[in-house]
């Protein structure tokens, strides 16, 4: 069992890494881009448990400390072997 | 006026701090290890600049679930004092005891110059020897020192009285991309304080400015 957590700032939280990124892309002749925000991916590989289990641990992680609900938002795939 | 230093792995501006409370203060001062919890003994606590647990995840994350965290902020709801500096702001931030959030600088850039900042609240133990508007010159050396904070709470920060300082607009405001120019600020009962420049950088005559000394006298005042 593995999860993959996805983290990223909210909407209306300026990225200036994404920003820069876009800048630079866009510098280098590449357009189109409208926006790029950069977040976070984390795995995390779980003993033998329950989905139901693994979801529920995740989701914990998220809120007590993967994402800072303040600026952040996550979401996460639990995915079986 | 007993004041003790806080030392997580990858802090590093713990001996300025206590140096400046040490020899320039004339005050008693301890370093206090991340994994100790007993705090009866102190009346001011410092949580210093630099990069605990290597600023892994997010500035402060980590630091916020070390042993020592969970008596900080018992230690802060009794009224006691807690200040903290660059890092340490971030740390008091993660852990809840100032609203906010410090993300990376809107340019992208650690930033390490002289800042000029103006005193928004005296009405503080930190700021009660300074007044309204007075300026302070000292230091900032920091990548995650954009505070940012909803429109609500900004709005908090204003009603209460809790911005301490903000960066001078005479030097463009903020160097970092902070909502309202923020540079620090209080807890609601005033005794936390957060700020991201370095006071203890700026606390003897030997550097370019003693300006950041006058916090530390003014907590002396309280005593």
């Amino acid at each position: 069992m593995k999860a993959k957590v996805y983290i990223n700032y909210k909407d209306g939280i300026l990225d200036p890494q994404g920003a820069t990124v876009n800048h630079a892309l866009t510098s280098m002749g590449y357009e189109g881009f409208d926006e790029i925000r950069i977040g976070k991916l984390i795995e995390i590989k779980f003993g033998n448990i329950s989905k139901q289990k693994a979801e529920e641990l995740t989701d914990k992680a998220c809120r007590k400390m993967l994402a800072n609900p303040n600026t952040e938002s996550y979401r996460f795939d639990i995915l079986e072997d | 006026m007993r004041f003790g230093v806080i030392v997580f792995p990858g802090s590093n501006c713990d001996h300025d701090a206590y140096h400046v409370v040490k020899h320039v203060l004339n005050c008693s001062v301890n370093f206090i290890w991340h994994k100790e919890t007993n705090l009866d003994f102190y009346d001011c606590l410092i949580i210093p600049g630099g990069f605990s647990y290597g600023d892994y995840l997010r500035a402060g994350a980590i630091a916020k679930f070390s042993p020592i965290m969970k008596s900080v902020v018992e230690f802060a709801n009794k009224g006691g004092l807690v200040f903290g500096i660059c890092n340490g702001f971030q740390v008091l931030v993660e852990s809840e005891l100032l609203p906010g959030a410090l993300i990376t600088n809107n340019k992208v850039k650690f930033l390490s110059r002289e800042v000029t900042l103006k005193v928004s609240s005296n009405s503080s133990p930190f700021t009660k020897e300074l007044n309204i508007g007075d300026l302070l010159k000292m230091p900032i050396a920091h990548k995650q020192g954009n505070f940012q904070i909803s429109d609500d709470g900004l709005k908090q920060l204003q009603d209460n009285n809790q911005i301490a300082f903000t960066y001078h607009q005479k030097e463009g405001g903020s160097p970092n991309g902070s909502v309202g120019d923020i540079a620090g600020i209080f807890n609601e009962k005033k005794n936390v304080l957060g700020m991201m420049p370095h006071p203890e950088r700026a606390a003897e005559d030997m550097l370019a400015s003693q300006d950041g000394l006058k916090i530390f006298q003014s907590l002396l005042s309280v005593a």
